[in-house]
């Protein structure tokens, strides 16, 4: 353990806006790709089912 | 006289092909959805505990070095991800199988955000290493084009109504842009680069300290197994968007009503 408190920590040695801004952006990219995967999933499942009902269901 | 050699080489040809069918490969992608997911995430803890938390400040940059924790593992998956996405993309257009060459979409866009992340955390360390965001050297460059390459393939795809021709033409493009792969591979060593040399290699031991190196290959891992993840669960979209009609996806739980 390098840190002895957690101010140092978050510090990073004076490099807290290079190595967060890195962190952060990965986290956030990677965030925004799982949403992007369950919504593409969501809105196909929801297409198919729309086109799966015979056309006297329809409202 | 029946011939007893005929029965094992069509079992063999069908567990050749069996998972080339979009149903099969549609259901195995499904079970190993939830490992991908799991490797990842347990390999990113640990990886980040290592990485943020054992590991030592570096004598020389500080600690500004522990960008390497993601620039690395995201440069690596940008590169592998493109030539997996070639690969796909060629054997799709060789053979005529669509299940590659949906792979091969499915793969573009974690391979770009992968370049994307290896190009925004490399200008990160830049700017207190080298002084400068961005600097056009052979290493920088390429790997911008790389994106380029990326955003061209899904563009090209995205411009075709007819899913067949998209893939044809993907192919072509992500064939030939595979050229580029090497160069940025070995652009530190072809040309005088502000870029430093590779940390790791195969032909050498690695220019870095154990424990770095340890935290640095469980997030190789993380990225790995998310990346694998994700273009398996696109596929499985692409699947069943490309594959509508077929009574096998009719018949799917998932889309029975709620």
């Amino acid at each position: 353990m390098n840190w002895s408190s957690l101010e140092e920590f978050a510090a990073m040695g004076g490099y807290a806006l290079y190595v967060w801004g890195s962190l952060g952006m990965c986290a956030a990219a990677l965030g925004w790709e799982a949403v992007m995967l369950a919504l593409q999933r969501r809105r196909a499942i929801d297409e198919l089912r729309e086109d799966a009902r015979a056309p006297e269901d329809r409202p | 006289m029946s011939l007893p050699t005929a029965l094992p080489r069509t079992a063999m040809q069908r567990r050749w092909t069996h998972y080339a069918s979009p149903s099969t490969f549609y259901a195995l992608a499904g079970r190993m959805l939830p490992w991908c997911w799991a490797i990842a995430a347990a390999a990113a803890a640990a990886g980040l505990v290592v990485g943020l938390l054992v590991a030592p400040t570096d004598a020389q940059q500080g600690d500004a070095y522990r960008i390497i924790f993601v620039h690395v593992p995201a440069a690596w998956m940008s590169m592998i991800i493109y030539l997996a996405m070639a690969f796909w993309a060629a054997v799709g257009l060789v053979f005529n199988t669509r299940l590659s060459s949906m792979m091969a979409r499915a793969l573009a866009p974690t391979g770009a955000l992968m370049t994307l992340l290896a190009l925004w955390t490399g200008a990160l360390w830049g700017k207190p290493t080298w002084g400068t965001w961005w600097v056009w050297d052979a290493r920088l460059t390429s790997e911008l084009l790389l994106l380029f390459l990326y955003l061209g393939f899904m563009a090209l795809q995205a411009a075709h109504d007819d899913p067949r021709v998209g893939d044809r033409l993907g192919a072509v493009l992500a064939i030939v842009g595979a050229v580029n792969v090497p160069v940025i591979y070995f652009s530190v060593r072809w040309w005088n680069t502000l870029h430093q040399g590779a940390s790791v290699s195969l032909t050498q031991a690695p220019s870095m300290a154990r424990v770095m190196l340890a935290g640095m290959l469980l997030m190789a891992v993380a990225f790995w197994a998310w990346s694998i993840g994700a273009a398996l669960h696109r596929l499985r979209t692409i699947v069943l968007v490309r594959e509508r009609g077929a009574d096998w996806v009719a018949a799917l739980p998932e889309l029975r009503r709620p």
